[in-house]
């Protein structure tokens, strides 16, 4: 495979031997392909840098992903302990450092198959709870690697619900030290990453008691393995959780802890301490704290999340130029699958929704700087826009990414299940997201407080946020589409994905307040609208990435071809949207049956045009065929004669199995005779 | 037994025993069933190690063991009848592929069907005796669905009365067939047959691919295994490639084709009567939807109840997830869907069995609706369980995500019947095919009969297209019957805009092929929408068929909440037919959440009416006892990563690094 792909070699096609009918695709491109990926790398100079990061990469054999499917569990966590101590060779050697441009990129080209990932976050707590003592302390440490951290918060009993976290950390005066425990088994330490194999040390959050009183959560530092030997210390008993349905190169882990006794210094203590005689001491706010945490969980949608779902879509776009099954005209040759029209709805949208998310980075980062500034100052007023902002966003983008990334496996067939495709990898990457970081549904319905919140605020005449300041505008009646090219307009289907959020925000907390005045309690009440309101936070959410998606097509008008591929992808990503949620439209009358019908035929329009330029579009992602690591979705297309040979390779074909010798051998002996 | 859920099975209002009942089709099966399952459970010769740590090689080994065994075991205990097999070997494998499976399945059956008499005197002994093992090699690298496109060749040699195989190009090895890669000795393969210069299509031969006794590959043939997948671990889907491989022109199956010594081929009769084997094999898949779906929901309900989570009321104790109503939103109407679904396999076995006896008679009139409906149900069934075992997965948080749950299992083992016996997209079009042609019948004055006889109600009406719009609405969301008139109503709005939409493409000149490509989004709505309506009407047919008041009751509200549900998912359609109103679509809304209250005390009950034992549900989750967190440790402290207390890459990457900085 090596030889195919270097980087460089196929940014041109016609120098290189490709598919025909993946290289016909790109003759007919409406834009400059270069051009749109210089703007999804946010400038020129970034997909220059990029691509220099990955040049290097890729040629160094010791980053190799060849072997990626064939491994199992034990070797994938050597694998991505071996690449994670070369990167940091390699990087020293580059002369690239931590903070610099290249290190996302490096990611990028690994496909994120590397440990220590928990590390990062171990050392960002510190950072952000530790005093300046204990940065001064551990950090240097866990810069070199002398030591390796985890961030262990989840428990196998609790994860959501951070208050019922059963961990203890108790305070003894004569000693000065915490006596950290485990009280039973639903209270173990589960889930966090590094942990179970590679670990030395861990922020651990137990409830803190002193005198016999609880102060809540709080975070200690502790070591769990020996620096000699790497054995787990005494009290602790750590190991791994067990087979995922990915993420095997991680070691997530479990971790009990028996009298396991730390001194006073070990709690994290730059918002509250614990004095020597036991006085337990608050000090500042640690909202700073919570907005590092937004911004993690934000930062894993634009580095993991979504460029999945930009390889799920490169990959299942390509092979369906490559792949050609039955005929559309009596005579014709076979068709390419991306020409059936069925194939087209499923895949396009989901490209549409790919620009759509990855556009939506700018606004997020101008919403987070801002907050950022803001909170610097001590001034914490944008704090719940920017986590209900953020909560919504999570949770729409990593389902639709999840659900898009097995609708592109399903669209390949029978060869989308084949692991060598690289979708099911994708996918169940891509699961995961969906309930770490915060369970999609509890996120929702934190937006969805938010929300219900900034109305009531509309209600009196309060100023709201400016993410839910549509709220106020005026309901326009009826939708203003008299033809299908209406719904091409921004401005009408704009329009109506805020119609629509705000009148099923409208009914959820109309609901909420009908329940409360009929005797309800709140939370009862509350729990009986979780339902709407989590359709309510989802409109939100959708209504804000379309009209993002607008004001980008509006920003590219100094590019005129790229705007109006650009805006073909908006378009088609509105329509699908309302195409797919036609009750939520026509309910109440905003779009009637026969809007509704011209919705249909613009949108069904729509796939074709969009046809055309898909193969183009998948490329302007400009991922290399190594991070892509998929038969399937290569630069040249040959689709066929690598599934053939990565097949070969696979060990099933290498090792002998005991099978034939030991069990099918006696049932064919008899057979010698008779045949 | 954790204390949740003996309390919830303490406050079920109806007896699950009664419903296990039903769904085996008799208390008399249920007992059989439970008697074969403790035949499997109490061998010590069928323990194994969790799967879930093994290698593919290891997976793969572990189930030839197991297949090789229950041949053995099977006959011993002179079990013959199909179900009571199928009860056996579920529960040895869970839902694990058999790689031998083909063997028993398609192998056999095309063996039985499409040999002559003396090639059943010769294939078949060996064939029961296992000393041949076959498997079925149809799809190729770069065709599947469209059978004409394979390129395999079968070129007959009259001078020495042979056939030539080959494999011409790349995209023309074989590619997929389950037990191809190691397991099998032949294959029936599919190729087309070239005789005295001429294309006579797609044949079927017996191929022997591996030498019998060393099991190496024949001369001319390249076979091994297609590499890891997302599931089927223990399966080895295979390749084959064959050059200048000859086989005796008596391997050709000839029970209806034929090539003579000459070279002269003689044509078959009808084609309708492989349609008889795809029905069977599609209700297969829809009763292994019901499954699939009834296994995840037994997971995600049970844990639900175990585990508890955050506040409700401010000051008391974390409640047990399953109160809250977005859980109870995502799981319940899946619940409904598995009962569902279950009702739609079991009538689908039924008519399969009473319209072969149709066919045996020389009567093929109600096959091709038949062939048409269970295509469709089988794409229906198939992608709604598919997203529902994911829903379930997602419901149970973190832990679902974890191999020990089970539900990665359930699912990866279970997406590929959305792809394979049938494209699902295709499926749907192939019913829709059906529906456009009994719409053009009914449009021409002709009456059509069965599961499309609504659109008899059509008739007369295209000069006011309206007139479905125009109808009085009518319906009632307390009753079952009244929401089938509404799915139905429904279906024929669809049907006809689909249609419609179809004669438009038609007019501006588009091909036939053309026309129905750019249709072919609403033809899938339609199709769609049709097999909704079929299936909500299975489950109310259901219901008159229970007599016990308390599992009566209990079954309703699930029927009710399946109609609902789905019409809540679906407003648009109903608004936009004008079958309901604004004001009952409210009302929609708001009775599926009343719904959801009612079926919560009975959610567990329901699950352990699926009747299914903890090694079958291979979940820790899912476990009958619930006592979860103490296992899922003892489970994990058996992770390959855990065999040693230091891990080797410590030592190897670890210590260096640290070393160096």
């Amino acid at each position: 495979m090596a030889q195919w792909n270097r980087s460089g070699y196929f940014r041109s096609s016609g120098s290189r031997d490709v598919n025909p009918d993946l290289d016909g695709e790109r003759q007919t491109a409406s834009f400059s392909v270069e051009r749109l990926t210089a703007i999804l790398d946010g400038g020129a100079d970034n997909t220059r840098t990029r691509r220099a990061v990955e040049a290097v990469i890729h040629s160094d054999p010791g980053f190799s992903r060849e072997n990626q499917y064939f491994q199992s569990q034990n070797e994938r966590y050597e694998t991505a302990v071996r690449k994670s101590v070369y990167l940091k060779e390699k990087m020293h050697q580059m002369g690239w450092t931590e903070d610099g441009p290249e290190i996302k990129y490096c990611y990028r080209a690994l496909g994120g198959d590397l440990a220590f990932n928990v590390h990062r976050v171990f050392k960002n707590s510190i950072l952000a709870l530790g005093t300046d003592e204990q940065i001064a302390k551990w950090i240097p440490l866990a810069d070199k690697y002398h030591i390796i951290g985890t961030y262990a918060q989840t428990e196998l009993g609790h994860g959501t619900f951070l208050r019922g976290l059963e961990t203890t950390a108790i305070f003894d005066i004569s000693t000065q030290e915490f006596t950290l425990n485990t009280p039973k088994i639903s209270a173990m330490k589960w889930w966090p990453g590094d942990l179970g194999r590679s670990a030395t040390h861990a922020v651990v959050f137990a409830q803190l008691y002193i005198k016999g009183k609880c102060y809540g959560l709080h975070a200690f530092i502790l070591q769990i393995r020996s620096l000699h030997d790497h054995s787990p210390a005494p009290g602790v008993i750590v190991g791994d959780i067990g087979p995922k349905m990915n993420f095997e190169h991680i070691d997530n882990g479990y971790l009990m802890l028996q009298n396991i006794n730390i001194p006073r210094e070990n709690m994290l203590s730059r918002f509250s301490q614990v004095l020597p005689d036991g006085t337990y001491m608050k000090q500042g706010s640690d909202k700073i704290n919570y907005l590092t945490m937004i911004i993690t969980r934000v930062q894993i949608l634009w580095t993991e999340v979504i460029p999945m779902l930009l390889k799920a879509c490169t990959i299942a776009i390509r092979y369906s130029v490559v792949r050609r099954q039955s005929k559309l005209n009596p005579g014709d040759p076979e068709a390419k699958i991306l020409d059936y029209q069925t194939q087209q709805q499923k895949l396009l949208p989901l490209l549409a929704t790919a620009y759509a998310f990855h556009f939506m980075n700018a606004y997020v980062n101008e919403f987070y700087n801002k907050g950022y500034t803001e909170i610097k100052q001590e001034n914490f007023d944008s704090l719940p826009e920017l986590h209900a902002l953020t909560s919504g966003l999570k949770a729409i983008i990593t389902e639709y990414c999840t659900a898009g990334a097995e609708v592109c496996l399903r669209a390949c067939g029978g060869h989308g299940y084949s692991a060598l495709s690289g979708l099911p990898f994708l996918y169940t990457k891509l699961a995961a997201s969906c309930t770490y970081e915060g369970e999609n549904t509890v996120l929702f319905l934190q937006t969805a407080r938010f929300l219900v919140k900034c109305l009531a605020a509309v209600h009196s005449g309060q100023p709201i946020p400016p993410s839910a300041a549509y709220l106020y505008s005026v309901d326009s009646g009826k939708c203003q589409a008299w033809t299908k090219m209406d719904f091409l307009r921004p401005d009408i289907y704009g329009e109506a994905y805020r119609h629509r959020a705000t009148r099923l925000l409208g009914n959820a907390a109309t609901k909420l307040q009908a329940l409360v005045q009929s005797g309800a309690e709140q939370h009862e009440a509350w729990n009986q609208c979780t339902v709407q309101l989590v359709q309510a936070a989802k409109a939100h959410c959708h209504y804000i990435v379309v009209k993002n998606f607008i004001d980008t097509v509006e920003k590219l008008r100094n590019e005129a071809e790229i705007q109006k591929i650009v805006k073909h992808l908006c378009d088609l990503f509105a329509l699908h949207g309302i195409f797919s949620n036609t009750g939520e439209f026509l309910h109440a009358g905003y779009i009637s049956g026969d809007q509704m019908d011209m919705v249909t035929a613009s949108y069904l329009d729509l796939l074709a045009i969009i046809r055309n330029d898909a193969v183009p579009l998948v490329d302007a992602f400009d991922f290399t065929d190594e991070s892509l690591n998929s038969a399937l979705g290569s630069y040249d297309g040959h689709v066929y004669q690598r599934l053939y040979e990565w097949a070969q390779k696979s060990p099933t074909n290498q090792q002998v199995s005991q099978a034939y010798a030991s069990y099918l051998k006696p049932l064919f002996q008899n057979a010698l005779s008779k045949l | 037994m954790n204390k949740d859920l003996r309390r919830e099975r303490d406050s079920a209002s109806f007896n699950p025993e009664l419903l296990t009942h039903i769904l085996d089709g008799g208390a008399e099966r249920t007992r059989r069933r439970r008697e074969i399952e403790a035949l499997v459970l109490n061998d010590p010769d069928f323990q194994h190690e969790d799967l879930n740590f093994l290698s593919r090689s290891q997976r793969y080994e572990e189930a030839i063991r197991k297949s090789a065994l229950m041949v053995v075991k099977l006959r011993e205990y002179g079990i013959a009848d199909p179900d009571e097999i199928y009860w056996f070997k579920r529960t040895c494998q869970g839902s694990f592929a058999e790689p031998i499976g083909l063997h028993f399945s398609m192998f056999t059956n095309t063996l039985q069907n499409q040999c002559s008499l003396a090639q059943q005197d010769k294939w078949l002994p060996p064939t029961y005796g296992l000393q041949i093992i076959g498997t079925y090699a149809q799809t190729e690298m770069g065709h599947g669905t469209h059978l004409r496109g394979l390129e395999t060749t079968a070129t007959y040699d009259p001078t020495t009365q042979e056939f030539i195989l080959n494999s011409p190009t790349v995209t023309s090895i074989k590619w997929w067939p389950g037990g191809l890669g190691k397991t099998s000795n032949h294959a029936i393969v599919l190729a087309q047959l070239y005789t005295q210069g001429q294309c006579k299509g797609l044949h079927a031969f017996i191929v022997p691919i591996r030498q019998l006794g060393t099991h190496e590959p024949l001369p001319g043939i390249t076979v091994g295994d297609i590499g890891p997948k997302f599931g089927y671990d223990e399966m080895d889907n295979g390749y084959l490639k064959m050059d200048n491989f000859r086989i005796p022109r008596e391997n050709m199956l000839m029970k209806y084709a034929k090539v003579e010594p000459d070279g002269t081929y003689v044509k078959p009769v009808s084609d309708k009567l492989t349609y008889g084997t795809m029905v069977f094999i599609r209700s297969l898949i829809v009763g292994d939807s019901a499954r699939s779906l009834s296994r995840a929901c037994t997971i995600a309900i049970r844990y639900s109840s175990v585990r508890h989570q955050s506040e409700l009321k401010p000051g008391d104790p974390e409640p047990q997830i399953l109160d809250y109503q977005t859980q109870q939103y995502k799981l319940f109407p899946l619940l409904a869907t598995a009962y569902a679904f279950h009702f739609v396999g079991a009538y689908m076995k039924k008519t399969y069995h009473r319209i072969t006896g149709d066919i045996n008679q020389g009567d093929l009139s109600q096959l091709p609706e038949l062939h048409a409906l269970t295509a469709g149900l089988k794409a229906f069934t198939s992608w709604t369980a598919n997203a529902g075992i994911e829903e379930c997965r997602m419901a149970c948080g973190g832990h679902g995500y974890s191999r020990c749950s089970g539900l990665p299992d359930i699912y990866v083992t279970f997406t590929p019947s959305c792809t394979y016996e049938g494209e699902n997209t295709v499926m749907m079009l192939q019913t829709a095919r059906f529906l456009i042609k009994s719409y053009t019948q009914v449009s021409s004055g002709q009456l059509v009969s069965g599961m499309v006889s609504y659109l008899n109600d059509l008739s007369g009406q295209h000069i006011q297209p309206q007139q479905v719009a125009a109808r009085p609405t009518t319906v009632h969301i307390n009753d079952p019957a009244s929401l089938v008139e509404a799915y139905k109503l429904r279906a024929s709005r669809l049907v006809e805009a689909a249609a419609k939409n179809l004669k438009a493409e038609l007019n501006r000149r588009k091909s036939q092929e053309d026309a129905w490509n750019r249709t072919s989004v609403d033809l899938v709505r339609a199709s769609e929408a049709h097999c909704h309506y079929v299936v909500v009407k299975l489950f109310t047919t259901q219901l008159s068929e229970i007599n016990d008041a308390a599992v009566h009751a209990v079954m309703n509200n699930l029927c009710l909440l399946y109609a609902l549900y789905g019409i809540s998912k679906h407003t648009g359609d109903f608004l936009q037919a004008g079958i309901l109103t604004d004001a009952q679509v409210t009302q929609v809304y708001q009775r599926v959440k009343e719904l959801l209250t009612a079926i919560r005390p009975n959610a567990v009950a329901l699950v352990d009416a699926f009747d299914f034992h903890d090694n079958h549900l291979g979940s820790v989750l899912g476990r009958y006892d619930g006592n979860i967190y103490e296992n899922m440790f003892e489970w994990a402290k058996k992770s390959p990563l855990n065999k040693t207390e230091v891990h080797e890459s410590f030592h190897k990457h670890l210590k260096p690094m640290q070393a160096k900085l």
